[in-house]
């Protein structure tokens, strides 16, 4: 049985600050991060228009009357319009991978790149980390934030480091049965992929050298959590960051894993009910909003990540005093809860894209006729998978039935509807109908 | 020897079918015979009509989607035991019949069934080859003008 034992020891001073000085030391950087934004034309004037100067910013109340910043703002000024400072300045330019549309572009000087090596160090020597230890880095080395974040983080302990990079799982596992790393670095499903193929290799994951990882870049449950322990036998913490803001290094796990503290001294982190846009309750899901407030290259001001999670400002175990996020549970574009269970409209159309190769028009219709809550996927009948066959046609919502439920977790009633009879909208298409609050 | 048969899918609430049939009697199209199969939630209706290409276009210019099928029609004696021939020799070859759907002309004492095969030719082969009558596109539309 893995033996791997956490101290509560604390890299930086900044991590234990008393709740008023790290709210004095935010105050001051949030005032320099609107003086560093004067330098971006779209916050100029947007400044200029609400009449916002770094002086009239003199509480963190004051964060309210900063705009919002949002992924179509980022790709409005693509490629680099977001930067405050000249080209010349920059020391890197990571990427998003554009899975969403157009990748957009994140720039960092030479300053921005200390801090984001000194935050993921912070992180992973929370979660164990020391410089005795070797570190195998299966994500992707590249414009992804992942690869090159991770080892700088690492570096900055003074650990040794594999930088596998991510791909040829095969080959990945050679290397660890070989060097006998400490960690891994990757993402949680990869961690996974690497337990299958090390059992197809007759390599037993539970025998290999790694006590422990620390994972990211994608979201993850508890319950994988479990999985991946119980079949690799490590101790696996998460870790949070999005690229928009900096890439990992935004919060982390320490050891009790009761939540990531988030590295409030860099980052100012609200979260807010995305329909009202005000802000949530301790321990209420709601959308993480990002300032970072020492970025040299790209001052972001109160980033809408989309993402949803909760915030708690209660003490921890460990002795840090920043406040901690829970696990990312889903985006607040598109999340429903149905019976208690999170269900993304993008699981269930990647379920139709499974079954068809195609994406037809849907709808999800989520209703309460008693007490329980009940899904209908209608789905537009489209003639590549029409059949005068009706046994086809039946199987056909028998194989979206079950896509749906493999995907989600739901049971759903799949209707299938004729051609053109789903509302088309202008902007983008209205994929879900929540009846439960209009009925008894 | 295979006819061309249309089928739509129509969903199961009133009014759903008699919009294709509008849609044909305004374009001239004659429906020579049709079959609806239906669940709770949706049906599949069929049919039969002379110019399918043009009531294939105006079908789908109205929103519907039309999938054309080749079936194949025979002759049967319109007398008890007429059509279990047919179904002896299907039975005997191996074939299985998808659906199928009968209709008799007005002047004749014979009527046709359409059978709807994963293979058609096979099943017109096994069929000829006992000297079952399988009535063409052309002949079927020519028995209908009488």
């Amino acid at each position: 049985m893995n033996e791997f034992v956490v101290d509560n020891q604390i890299l930086d001073r900044e991590e234990t600050l008393p709740r008023t000085e790290m709210e004095a030391l935010q105050l001051v950087r949030l005032r320099e991060t609107v003086a560093r934004a004067m330098n971006v034309p779209f916050y100029r004037a947007i400044f200029k228009r609400e009449g916002i100067t770094p002086d009239s910013i003199t509480s963190l109340d004051d964060l309210k009357r900063l705009p919002f910043t949002t992924k179509a703002d980022m790709r409005d000024n693509y490629p680099l319009g977001l930067c405050a400072v000249q080209r010349g300045d920059l020391a890197r330019i990571h990427g998003s991978s554009g899975t969403t549309g157009k990748p957009t572009f994140v720039g960092y000087t030479r300053e921005d790149l200390r801090m984001w090596a000194r935050m993921c160090a912070r992180f992973l020597y929370a979660g164990g980390l020391r410089a005795c230890h070797t570190v195998q880095v299966s994500f992707g080395y590249g414009l992804f934030t992942g690869g090159f974040g991770l080892h700088y983080g690492i570096e900055e302990i003074g650990a040794s480091i594999i930088p596998a990079s991510s791909g040829n799982t095969t080959r990945q596992i050679h290397i660890i049965r070989d060097l006998q790393p400490d960690a891994l670095i990757s993402t949680p499903s990869y961690a996974l992929n690497i337990a299958e193929v090390a059992r197809s290799m007759d390599v037993d994951p539970r025998a290999l050298s790694l006590r422990f990882a620390h994972f990211g870049g994608e979201m993850w449950t508890e319950d994988m959590r479990h999985k991946i322990e119980a079949e690799m036998d490590l101790f696996a913490f998460n870790n949070y960051g999005l690229s928009e803001i900096i890439g990992p290094g935004i919060s982390g796990e320490c050891a009790a894993r009761t939540g990531m503290h988030i590295q409030e001294d860099h980052f100012l982190v609200e979260c807010i009910n995305p329909d009202t846009l005000e802000p949530v309750q301790d321990f209420e899901y709601g959308e993480l909003v990002i300032t970072a407030l020492t970025r040299q290259a790209m001052p972001m001001i109160r980033y809408r990540t989309r993402d949803i999670a909760s915030l708690d400002a209660g003490p921890c175990v460990c002795g840090r005093t920043t406040r901690r996020m829970s696990r990312v549970i889903g985006r607040s574009d598109d999340m429903l809860i149905i019976r208690g269970v999170n269900v993304f409209p993008s699981q269930i159309e990647e379920a139709l894209f499974q079954v068809e190769g195609t994406s037809p028009h849907y709808l999800i219709e989520v209703s309460r006729p008693g007490s329980l809550d009940q899904v209908t996927v209608k789905v537009e009948v489209r003639p590549e998978f029409f059949s005068d066959k009706m046994s086809e046609m039946q199987n056909l919502r028998e194989r979206i039935d079950r896509k749906i439920q493999a995907a989600a977790n739901i049971h759903t009633q799949v209707e299938l509807v004729a051609p053109q009879t789903l509302e088309r909208s202008m902007g983008k298409a209205v994929r879900v109908v929540d009846l439960r609050g209009r009925q008894g | 020897m295979k006819i061309h048969q249309l089928s739509m899918f129509l969903e199961n609430k009133p009014g759903r079918l008699s919009e294709p049939c509008r849609v044909l009697a305004e374009a001239g199209i004659n429906i020579l015979t049709l079959s609806v199969a239906d669940t709770q939630q949706f049906g599949i209706l069929r049919l039969i009509v002379r110019d399918w290409e043009k009531a294939k276009e105006v079908l789908e210019a109205s929103g519907c989607v039309v999938n054309v099928t080749e079936v194949v029609a025979t002759e049967v004696e319109d007398r008890p035991g007429g059509l279990t021939a047919i179904l002896d020799i299907i039975e005997s070859a191996g074939l299985n019949i998808e659906y199928m759907y009968a209709f008799t002309f007005r002047s004749e004492d014979k009527a046709v069934i359409v059978f709807r095969f994963d293979n058609p030719d096979l099943a017109i082969a096994a069929l000829q080859a006992k000297s079952i009558n399988i009535i063409g596109g052309v002949e079927l539309y020519e028995r209908v003008k009488q």
